[in-house]
């Protein structure tokens, strides 16, 4: 299992490449849905691509008031 | 009529596969121009099958297969009327979309929903009309209907305790989670989880396959194991009535359609 700073770091990279925005200007306390510029609908798509990386299930209520990177890595982290 | 274009949708026959494609924006919300289209192709099906052994319902939409019913519309249209007077028009609508359900159901063909992205509520029931769930590993799956107050009204429940365990029903069901493909197959819902943007390439190979077997022996195994569940579905219209006429499903719908985000799936 990686630490959770691990698995920020992975989430970022993720949503970067998908969402085609530089890495470096993501950072762990960022609004995930105003960096990205996503909508509730692609939050979903980010969602299955992150329990197809990490090999979880992470429950979409799990995620509820979820908007920063950090958070949501800490909720990832828990299913690790 | 072995091929036609409709507003919401459009169906094609091609080498004995009937292909239905869903294709209204956003993501093919159920409301009433899509239920006169499927009552069109319900009512072609007629002519249709004889001539088939598969059908294929699949999604031209980007953001997936079906978010489920039409509930701006759905909350535009009751708010129209006095509350006495909302209850036969809603009960219409849904004995109307189980008709047109009942029909798929129960088609002879073997049938076949290749789905991606979004496949919600309605959308989640429209699939589970069909004898195999081909699904792109992108694709997720959920009834949303209890964060609403409501339960799902398009034939869901009863449809899929008749497939899955009840455990999974139940889970699915109150806790309005959604649930990834890989997930949906585990739990036997789906039978075939393909790559991004394969869904519709397996499911015409699967279709594929069906043709090789001899017709009427399909059609004979699939009554023998595919029953429809018609009370349990009478008692669902009952109960989503009953339920959709409280005022805390009104003010549920009223938060929905006010919402800024164009398609308010999460959280």
């Amino acid at each position: 299992m990686g630490t959770l700073q691990n698995t920020t770091e992975e989430i970022l990279s993720l949503a970067a490449e998908h969402f085609k925005v530089a890495r470096e200007q993501l950072h762990p306390d960022d609004d995930f849905f105003k960096k990205l510029d996503i909508n509730s609908l692609q939050a979903l798509d980010l969602l299955t691509r992150l329990e197809h990386h990490f090999h979880i299930e992470l429950p979409d209520y799990e995620l509820q008031g979820v908007s920063d990177f950090r958070t949501l890595a800490e909720r990832i982290q828990s299913r690790l | 009529m072995t091929e036609s274009k409709r507003k919401t949708l459009s169906w094609h026959m091609e080498d004995g596969t009937i292909e239905l494609v869903l294709d209204r924006a956003p993501c093919n919300e159920i409301g009433t121009a899509t239920l006169a289209d499927l009552e069109a192709f319900a009512a072609a099906l007629d002519s249709l099958e004889p001539r088939a052994h598969a059908l294929i319902i699949s999604s031209a939409r980007k953001e997936g297969f079906c978010a489920g019913a039409d509930l701006r519309e759905l909350f535009v249209e009751s708010q129209k009327l006095p509350p006495k007077e909302r209850l036969a028009p809603l009960r219409e609508f849904i004995q109307r979309i189980h008709r047109v359900a009942n029909r798929i159901d129960s088609s002879p063909l073997t049938t076949i929903a290749a789905v991606h992205g979004v496949t919600f509520g309605g959308g989640f029931e429209l699939a589970l009309l069909c004898d195999l769930i081909v699904a792109d590993k992108m694709a997720r799956f959920c009834f949303p209907e209890l964060r609403l107050g409501l339960i799902p009204g398009f034939g869901g429940i009863p449809r899929l305790k008749r497939d899955l365990g009840n455990a999974v029903v139940r889970d699915l069901l109150l806790t309005g989670r959604s649930i990834n493909a890989a997930k949906a197959q585990a739990v036997g819902l789906v039978s075939q989880v393909t790559g991004e943007g394969d869904a519709l390439r397996v499911a015409r190979a699967t279709a594929a396959q069906i043709k090789k077997f001899d017709r009427e022996t399909s059609i004979a195994a699939k009554r023998f194991i595919k029953p429809i569940p018609e009370e349990d579905l009478r008692r669902e219209v009952d109960l989503f009535c009953e339920l959709f006429m409280r005022p805390a499903v009104e003010e549920g719908l009223r938060k929905f359609v006010e919402s800024a985000e164009a398609m308010p799936y999460l959280p």
